[in-house]
């Protein structure tokens, strides 16, 4: 209960903080349009040798880059905004504070701060899966289903960014691994099976991006299959558990500065 | 003529030591730039089942080829010179008698330097991984690669160096810099090689900058069909109106230059 209401909190302030920078977000839905008309355009090219890609249509192939615009709308909003951070709190030792306050140390880091850039991507990828979806004559019950398979692939990307944070207890300049992650996400536009076998491996398993986009969406599709959701589901509670003892391993290490 | 060649040589010798001090970084970099080996994957499963353009191998080697341009052509003057100028630090470069341009644009040589036993590394990996994907350019198609390459490093650094000088009138130039990224990131020819794009969409791309940064130096290096002398006038064109442009701004942006917290 105190927890939600932290978050309520949280939410305002950093809403309340946002809007003193009104153009950023000008800025930010702009960029947003634009790069989902680049999107758009980029798929396109691959229906013009092919009626399918990797065997989904057009409108089932938007639906993966709707959940793909939908999760940079996350990044963007939620964990960057917040996990980012953790690396100056750990420059300048301010991290004793966190840690001092009477709430969890790993729910005060990722839920702080709610960044206003990420809203035009979650709109428009909200949008994109909806008309799609539409398209393709989906029902609600459809869109339901698609939910829970969304919160694994969103509990798994949170879990791997969250413990790339905490490794800058150890190392100082995290910021560059972030940087790799995000970029090896980008893979979450495609459909898993429009790669070959040797990156189809790669992103199932050692990237799991296969989890984040091509699983909602094939669940959506109503082609959602028993094995693959089982794993998007142990996946995401065996990151969490890693994810949670690897920041109280971390903070083991951690001195503090200056002290 | 000796004098020069002793500055530029301090130059390079002082920013390479420089430059070593970030190998950690420039790796992470370099990783960062993989993505144009996630659209190899897709663009030669595409290629291998339908009707395009270019063959799967021929689109494989079109990837590779574009990640050895980008590596070859990084820059990143802008976010340098919008901390020089919002910190002020632009003042005592202003007062040595060389243009302080000399600095980054050795900064950025040595970076390449930095960089190559890394890239080499991760070149002969991606090979062995993917042998079938392995080959050597003509003697003729990599010396004009080689050229492109370093024509589209020059003419990227001139847009990114000529966005800069924005700075002088504005803290958000980046921003420009950004939506500048997103048409490249779609003309360049980094998602896909322009002989997949629509016939009036390539023909349009082409007369802009942006497939010289990334397609023609590409496409020299795979050995595809290119008109040479039409590239390079083009893209020439392109150098001589962004560095008339650049010099324009950075006399007009000096003396608007307040030198902040000097």
């Amino acid at each position: 209960m105190k927890y939600l209401r932290l978050l309520r909190l949280f939410l305002s302030t950093s809403i309340q903080a946002e809007m003193e920078y009104r153009l950023n977000f000008v800025i930010a839905a702009l960029s947003s349009i634009g790069g989902l008309a680049g999107s758009l355009f980029g798929l396109s090219l691959f229906y013009r040798g092919n009626d399918v890609l990797g065997g989904w249509v057009w409108d089932e192939a938007l639906v993966v880059l709707g959940f793909f615009t939908l999760l940079q709308g996350v990044s963007a909003s939620f964990l960057s905004a917040n996990l980012s951070k953790i690396v100056g709190y750990v420059q300048m030792g301010t991290l004793d504070f966190v840690l001092l306050k009477p709430v969890d140390s790993q729910f005060w880091l990722s839920t702080r701060a709610f960044s206003l850039w990420g809203i035009p991507d979650l709109l428009l990828g909200t949008f994109i899966i909806g008309l799609a979806g539409t398209r393709l004559g989906l029902g609600p019950l459809d869109y339901l289903s698609a939910l829970f398979p969304l919160l694994c692939g969103l509990v798994t990307l949170y879990s791997l960014w969250f413990m790339l944070g905490a490794t800058s207890i150890w190392f100082v300049k995290v910021y560059n691994v972030t940087e790799v992650l995000r970029k090896t996400l980008e893979a979450g536009r495609f459909p898993i099976t429009a790669f070959p076998a040797a990156w189809r491996i790669f992103f199932t398993y050692v990237v799991p991006v296969a989890f984040m986009t091509s699983v909602p969406a094939e669940t959506l599709l109503g082609r959602g299959s028993a094995p693959w959701l089982l794993g998007a589901i142990v996946l995401a509670a065996t990151l969490s558990v890693i994810a949670r003892s690897f920041w109280h391993f971390a903070l083991r290490f951690y001195t503090s500065a200056s002290s | 003529m000796t004098m020069l060649v002793h500055k530029i040589r301090t130059f390079l010798s002082v920013y390479y030591a420089h430059m070593l001090e970030y190998r950690a970084e420039i790796v992470f970099w370099m990783l960062a730039g993989l993505f144009p080996f996630i659209l190899m994957g897709v663009w030669m499963e595409a290629g291998a089942k339908g009707q395009f353009a270019l063959s799967a191998v021929d689109l494989g080697r079109y990837f590779v080829a574009v990640f050895i341009v980008r590596q070859m052509s990084v820059v990143w003057v802008i976010w340098e010179f919008e901390r020089q100028v919002v910190e002020g630090r632009l003042s005592p470069f202003l007062l040595q008698p060389i243009d302080p341009v000399w600095r980054h644009v050795a900064g950025h040589l040595c970076e390449r330097l930095a960089r190559a036993p890394f890239f080499v590394a991760l070149l002969t990996a991606f090979f062995l991984f993917q042998p079938d994907l392995f080959w050597l350019p003509s003697f003729q198609n990599g010396i004009a690669a080689l050229a492109a390459m370093v024509c589209a490093f020059v003419l990227r650094f001139l847009i990114q160096y000529t966005f800069a000088m924005l700075c002088f009138w504005t803290e958000r130039a980046s921003a420009v810099q950004e939506f500048w990224f997103l048409l490249y990131l779609f003309l360049s020819g980094l998602i896909a090689p322009l002989d997949v794009f629509p016939e009036e969409m390539r023909d349009f791309a082409l007369w802009t900058p942006f497939p010289y940064l990334v397609n023609f130096p590409a496409r020299l290096l795979v050995g595809l069909e290119t008109d040479l002398l039409r590239s390079f006038m083009i893209l020439g064109a392109w150098m001589v109106v962004f560095f008339v442009l650049n010099r324009l701004l950075w006399r007009l942006g000096l003396r608007q230059y307040s030198g902040m917290g000097a």
